[in-house]
């Protein structure tokens, strides 16, 4: 079996270098057409990359805070391990699945897989003023990062083999095809005229919703919900979360792409919405649990920062606000009321802050979109447009009802050949001791 | 001899050992712990979900002493870390059987000192 894998990845590896071989030749042709490179845009959108790609970190030490302490390097072993391989995923094919010449609006092509033809010239179909190679390293970041939030929803109960099948499976079969559904040029998403800036769809509802199935496949952890301890590190989570908003601006801002008005705009309205949010969901642990709490405002707070995501190149500041507000609202409710009383054990609620805050961002945007931010978006309800709501809408549907579905028969399948969760036993001593051979600290000198 | 074990709150701790010290007893371990009295702890809330069964830090001192100065180290105890107040702990006392030096190999009172 493992020989087999070994040698299935030399085979790939040199398939890669023959093929690239050819190519090279005619993506020379292509991409010497009239396409200049920008270096402010170029700039901005390679320091955008890396403020992304430090979000999966961020998000390491998010969710690590709020585990046992037991968990604590399973968690940041899968958050990077998703750095690592799908980064590779990307290159082989991911980035040539979302992004590649359209087949039918469901699927990019595999003309760029291993990255032929994506070089230092610009793609004028995506950004006519950034090398293609940047604008493939930006998104390759969303690529890790989403998956790595579906973690929430396994945390401590999922074996690491299973983990590291599922993400690869999970990036080819589900991730890449909603990216070329709303970002690929002729995604029928896109061309049905959704609007999903950085990735409320493509990153947040579609994470979010297969947290949720993750969180049904495989069941409460043992203890669930009363005998679990308490996050073992907040001041982790709050750590987490400041990196995780610092790499917002890169996520929304550098969406973008281009360093111009619209991106000072996204920053704003970024900003804006996370602070709302966090605002709103401690006023409501006040009103509700007598207390405001550290983990509520920075949960609030993630959770606005996911919902603006789609919004964040069409809204103004106000619209902004509005889109904190309710991001601070639904997902609190699902989290601290629904939660408990539905019983699924979504443990560190990937579906109720990413998939509840995705959804009512890209719905959002269809409220509060105009076109006096960005000509080349749309009108949302509020600015003359209802018509733009019930595309939202059916972009929502349409990522919910394939993110769920395919997430679950994924999980289903990984179960039934590897079997997804660990034993009673391993669960019982911790992911950090049996899945690694680690703690994360020690208790003697 | 004997072994008393103390249970205080945590932020008494300076108190008693100033007064530990001025009755000459020094021989004294010191660790952080959980637990829980008749008084109720403050349940944490974490994303609105409550839990159970709380437990309070406390710190524990564990002192052997001879039996002339059981006395003296359990009014230093009382004097640094009663508060009047629910929650300011317990004091243990029980039989200590031996106690040896490990450095030279003494035993008993000479050991304890």
């Amino acid at each position: 079996m493992r020989l087999t894998l070994a040698i299935a990845v030399v085979v790939l590896l040199a398939a890669g270098t023959a093929f690239s071989e050819t190519q090279q030749l005619v993506a020379g042709s292509l991409t010497s057409q009239n396409s200049t490179i920008d270096t402010g845009d170029t700039a901005w959108v390679l320091i955008s990359a890396a403020l992304v790609m430090l979000m999966t970190p961020g998000l390491a030490f998010f969710y690590g805070g709020l585990v046992r302490r037991k968990n604590m390097l399973s968690i940041l072993m899968q958050c990077f391990m998703a750095l690592c391989i799908i980064s590779i995923q990307w290159v082989v094919c991911g980035y040539s699945l979302s992004f590649g010449p359209d087949q039918r609006g469901i699927i990019g092509g595999l003309d760029w897989t291993f990255l032929n033809g994506v070089g230092m010239t610009p793609n004028a179909t995506y950004t006519a003023t950034v090398p293609h190679e940047v604008f493939m390293m930006f998104q390759m970041m969303f690529a890790v990062i989403t998956p790595a939030l579906i973690i929430g929803a396994f945390a401590e109960r999922m074996k690491f083999s299973a983990f590291v099948i599922f993400i690869l499976l999970w990036a080819t079969i589900v991730y890449d095809p909603i990216t070329h559904w709303l970002w690929g040029d002729g995604g029928f998403l896109k061309n049905m005229g959704a609007l999903d800036f950085a990735g409320g769809a493509v990153v947040h509802i579609n994470a979010g919703m297969t947290a949720l199935a993750a969180a049904l496949v495989l069941g409460k952890r043992q203890g669930y919900p009363n005998g679990i301890s308490p996050p073992h590190n907040l001041p982790f989570a709050a750590l987490g979360a400041g990196l995780l908003w610092f790499g917002w601006f890169g996520f929304n801002a550098g969406s973008a792409l281009k360093a111009s008005g619209l991106a000072g705009n996204a920053f704003t309205v970024t900003h804006i919405a996370g602070a709302t949010a966090g605002i709103v969901w401690s006023v409501l642990d006040w009103l509700r649990f007598k207390k405001p709490t550290t983990l509520g405002m920075i949960t609030g707070a993630v959770a606005g920062l996911a919902a603006v995501t789609p919004a964040s190149g069409y809204i103004t500041p106000v619209g902004a606000m509005w889109i904190g507000v309710g991001a601070g609202v639904f997902p609190w409710l699902v989290v601290t009321c629904l939660k408990t009383k539905l019983g699924y054990d979504d443990s560190l609620d990937a579906f109720g802050v990413h998939g509840i805050g995705g959804i009512w961002g890209v719905l959002a945007t269809g409220l509060w979109a105009t076109k006096a931010i960005n000509p080349d978006g749309a009108d949302g309800l509020f600015y003359g447009n209802p018509l733009q709501l019930w595309v939202q809408a059916k972009a929502v549907l349409f990522t919910v009802i394939y993110s769920f579905v395919m997430g679950y028969v994924l999980l289903k399948f990984v179960d039934v050949v590897i079997k997804l969760r660990v034993t009673e036993h391993e669960e019982r001593v911790g992911l950090d001791l049996t899945q690694h051979r680690e703690a994360a600290y020690t208790i003697i000198d | 001899m004997k072994y008393i074990i103390a249970v205080i709150q945590p932020d008494r701790l300076d108190e008693v050992l100033k007064n530990l010290e001025e009755k000459e007893i020094h021989l004294v371990t010191v660790s952080n712990v959980v637990g829980r009295g008749r008084q109720k702890g403050i349940a944490e809330v974490y994303r609105g979900h409550k839990e159970q069964g709380s437990l309070l830090k406390k710190v524990k001192l564990e002192i052997a002493v001879n039996k002339a100065f059981v006395e003296p180290a359990v009014k230093a105890v009382i004097d640094g870390a009663r508060t009047g107040q629910i929650g300011d702990g317990k004091i243990f006392v029980i039989d200590l059987p031996e106690c040896i030096r490990i450095r030279t190999g003494e035993k008993g009172n000479m050991a304890i000192g």
